[in-house]
């Protein structure tokens, strides 16, 4: 898009407004604009958050990366990787760090889809 | 754990710090500001904008005239250090640190954005470092041991960003990074990663800094210098700190940490603080309860590191007139090659010797409350706030960026059609978010969003890691660490490649500007031609001085025809063995007790001045003057004749007062007048015939002992030479004559 410097007009509206309530109009707009983008954050999730999940929960960037493709490839990626893992634990009556092993080395994977069901609980 | 210590005498041993890596954990989190001391007193000054003094540290040059004072200004001072060798950035952050910095800033290879994951081991990079876990924690564990050889904690700072942004944010909390870029809007605009999975990504990363107390940095200062016109983007820059600054501060970091990367957008020979001042104005007025990084312009940045280093200064002065809580340096080599160790150090000392100098300035001036200034500022928020209205008119974030609203080389609302976009369906990582199901949950401390840890247990609620017994963030011991995964691209062998001149112990020595023996030289020339000849004729010259790999780095031309300023670098291919080289002796020196009871014994009168055509008068004065510890304090009588006294009139003044010595200063030096005149003390002192009376002390900048005695001297003085050192020569010099007398 091509425009002419249109600032004189276009200011109109704000001419009369003091520096407080520029400040505030600024900042109100901002939020306007980010409150969407946070929703996303709040309801989705991507794979580097679920290495990150697993990362956190003592696995290794290698381990973690295999977890999350088998979770990406697995289609359980919307219950969390590390639920996965923790599922799988609680299943098995192991800690997490066993479960996901056993995912990765022996591609338990159709134990952990049973354990989802297939569907969202 | 390894008992390894540093000596404030001796080199780091890199190897030692690579020990026990796999047991090493951060001994704290979280940024740390500097501690203010208003009226500190140091040497004989009172600062008003000074912080707590550090324990041990290298003063500017002149320190020395001042009791070796190092004030240290108030704002964290940073230093980007990467050179693509982590191991050699731990000796240059070492150096650093005792210039003054206490924000170690690693750039990170070129292509780490696009990695998909953490890079593990100690691969070499391009540009900067590859950040893996284990170069961190080394450089965490060595900066460790340098703050507390300095005396000041020390924040470690990469970046968290690229598709791997949570990934790394969690390695960097659990490894004790203190500070971090974080901004989704550099991700998209400049990276082209998916704008969805950025600002899902950042969320997730911000939450993790927030937790780990880490100071952000946003990525706005890029848009300056991306954008054609850099001046041009200043409302959008308003807009992108907004951005970023709001989603970080609802995530839950503290506005304290929240930093805003500001760079003032112009440079000379633009009047660059009449333009950029209304915008730091304006932004601080925005911005108030949010910290400023002061970044330096880096987009008009040439080779000539004179040029870079005033506009550096120019900046600061905008950082003095409004506020900076981070100063940063850019090392004024960047436009030429990757910072070499010596211009980190000069951009670390060029902050502290402007912002000291600047100490107090804001009691003595204030801005203007009206006027040009505060209309523009006022200008400049409307701009930016028109920007957001139209944003909000295109339907948000995503389809402004889809329009190429950002980096547009006009200054909004004027668009030139030029702006960087992005399509909400495109970039690296498209279609890789993933909406959360209703059993989603991450068993996790700092996760942010939906979190449903309430079907296994209600009272994890508020902490989800107890679902695992406490993940990472509260039991380290859980993390994983890795070495190495190349075999062929480690650390271990690039160090074995250098070992000769590795190491405190190292008997090999070559010069080095990035890489431990790198060889690397640079040559400063003048030629008296154009820039084509002089360019040529340098490269001629290193061929023939045998240096290899020379390129020109800088050429300034003096005049078209007269003369050309050539730098140019080139690697020598020959090493030095430390045993073989011939160290001068240190000079003799009596203790102050001997040297007051020398004189007390027996009274000594000499005669002083600065001679030839020569005003210069200040080194003499030190070398006297009890104040500055001269030979007065020794109880020698100075008669003190002051400046351009004639080669003649000294000997007379001698005579005149039966002095025991003459002590003359000359420091100017061209065309070997300084030697001349000594040469005509020493003649006019035989003809009158007292020269064998008389000890005659020669001293000057460019004077050497060698060079003095040959012209005639007794002894000469240098740079460097102290009160005691003339006292010392008198003494033993008079009870030498004494005795041959005998």
């Amino acid at each position: 898009m091509k425009r002419e410097d249109d600032f004189e007009t276009r200011r109109e509206h704000l001419k009369g407004l003091s520096d407080a309530e520029l400040e505030t109009r600024f900042w109100s707009l901002i939020e306007e604009l980010i409150d969407p983008l946070l929703e996303l954050g709040y309801e989705n999730t991507t794979p580097a958050i679920e290495r990150s999940v697993l990362l956190r929960m003592g696995f290794s960037s290698l381990e973690a990366k295999a977890i999350v493709d088998g979770c990406m490839e697995h289609s359980l990626m919307e219950h969390g990787a590390g639920n996965v893992v923790y599922r799988l634990a609680k299943k098995d009556g192991t800690d997490v760090r066993a479960a996901g092993l056993k995912l990765i080395e022996t591609g338990a994977w159709s134990e952990a889809e049973a354990l989802f069901g297939g569907e969202n609980a | 754990m390894s008992e390894y210590r540093l000596d404030k005498d001796t080199k780091i041993d890199v190897a030692e710090i690579l020990k026990d890596l796999e047991h090493y954990h951060p001994r704290r989190r979280g940024w740390t500001w500097r501690e203010p001391v208003p009226g500190l007193q140091m040497g004989p000054f009172t600062y008003e904008d000074a912080s707590k003094p550090l324990k041990d540290s290298v003063g500017l040059p002149p320190a020395h005239y001042f009791g070796d004072i190092d004030p240290q200004p108030i704002p964290v001072i940073t230093t980007e250090i990467a050179s693509g060798r982590f191991e050699d950035d731990i000796r240059r952050m070492r150096m650093a640190a005792h210039h003054g910095a206490d924000h170690i800033m690693v750039i990170r290879t070129a292509g780490q954005s696009h990695f998909d994951g953490l890079i593990e081991g100690t691969p070499q990079g391009i540009g900067g470092v590859p950040v893996t876990r284990k170069q961190v924690r080394a450089q965490r564990k060595a900066l460790d041991m340098i703050e507390d050889e300095v005396g000041r904690p020390i924040n470690y700072h990469s970046y968290v960003s690229g598709v791997a942004g949570p990934d790394i944010a969690v390695m960097f909390a659990e490894e004790g990074v203190n500070g971090a870029h974080q901004d989704p809007q550099y991700n998209v605009i400049y990276r082209n990663i998916n704008m969805v999975r950025s600002f899902v990504d950042a969320c997730e990363s911000k939450k993790i800094m927030a937790w780990a107390d880490m100071a952000q940095i946003d990525g706005a200062h890029n848009a300056n210098a991306t954008a054609r016109d850099a001046w041009k983007v200043m409302p959008e820059l308003m807009v992108q700190h907004g951005i970023n600054a709001l989603i970080s501060a609802k995530v839950g970091m503290k506005k304290k940490n929240i930093c805003l990367s500001t760079v003032p957008p112009t440079a000379t020979p633009g009047p660059c603080i009449h333009m950029d001042l209304p915008y730091a104005v304006a932004l601080r007025d925005l911005f108030h309860e949010y910290r400023m990084r002061a970044q330096m312009n880096t987009k008009y940045i040439e080779a000539s590191t004179r040029e870079a280093t005033v506009t550096h200064v120019l900046n600061m002065v905008i950082s003095k007139l409004t506020s900076a809580d981070i100063q940063s340096t850019i090392t004024p080599d960047e436009g030429r090659n990757v910072p070499w160790h010596i211009y980190n150090i000069e951009a670390c000392d060029t902050a502290k010797q402007a912002l000291i100098g600047m100490d107090g300035l804001m009691e003595m001036v204030e801005l203007k409350k009206d006027g040009y200034l505060r209309e523009k500022a006022r200008e400049l928020k409307e701009r930016a706030i028109l920007f957001l209205e139209n944003m909000k008119e295109l339907g948000g974030y995503f389809n402004s960026v889809e329009e190429g609203f950002f980096v547009d080389s006009g200054m909004f609302p004027e668009r030139n059609g030029d702006g960087i976009s992005r399509k909400i369906d495109g970039g690296i990582g498209v279609g890789t978010v993933i909406k959360r199901a209703k059993d989603y949950c991450a068993p996790v401390t700092a996760h942010y969003g939906y979190n449903n840890v309430a079907q296994y247990d209600p009272d994890a609620i508020g902490d989800p890691s107890r679902l695992i017994g406490g993940c990472t963030f509260e039991c380290p011991d859980k993390i994983q660490y890795i070495d190495e995964l190349d075999e062929t691209d480690n650390v271990y062998l690039r160090m074995d490649e250098v070992k000769d001149y590795a190491g405190p112990n190292a008997k090999l020595i070559k010069p080095e500007m990035e890489w431990l023996a790198d060889g690397t030289v640079m040559l400063t020339m003048f030629f008296p031609t154009d820039v084509r000849h002089a360019e040529a004729a340098a490269l001629e010259i290193g061929r023939r001085m045998n240096l290899c790999d020379c390129e020109v780095i800088n050429r300034e031309i003096m005049h078209r025809a007269e003369g050309t300023r050539i730098e140019m670098k080139g690697k020598v291919g020959f090493s030095i063995n430390m045993d073989d080289l011939q160290l001068p002796t240190v000079p003799d020196v009596l203790s102050d007790e001997e040297l007051w009871d020398a004189i007390d014994k027996k009274p000594m009168r000499i005669v002083a001045g600065t001679i030839g055509d020569d005003e210069h008068s200040v080194g003499l004065r030190e070398i006297l003057n009890i104040k500055h510890g001269g030979i007065e304090k020794y109880g020698i009588e100075c008669i003190y004749l002051g400046t351009s006294v004639p080669p003649e009139k000294l000997v007379q003044a001698a005579i005149e007062t039966n002095a025991d010595a003459m002590l003359a200063s000359c420091i100017i030096s061209h065309d070997d007048i300084h030697y001349k005149n000594i040469a005509k003390v020493d003649r006019i002192a035989r003809e009158m015939g007292v020269r064998d009376k008389l000890m005659f002390v020669a001293g000057g900048t460019q004077v050497t002992d060698e060079g003095a005695r040959e012209a005639g001297a007794d002894v000469g003085f240098g740079r460097g030479s102290h009160g005691n050192h003339v006292a010392t020569f008198l003494v033993k010099e008079r009870a030498r004559r004494e005795q041959n007398a005998r």
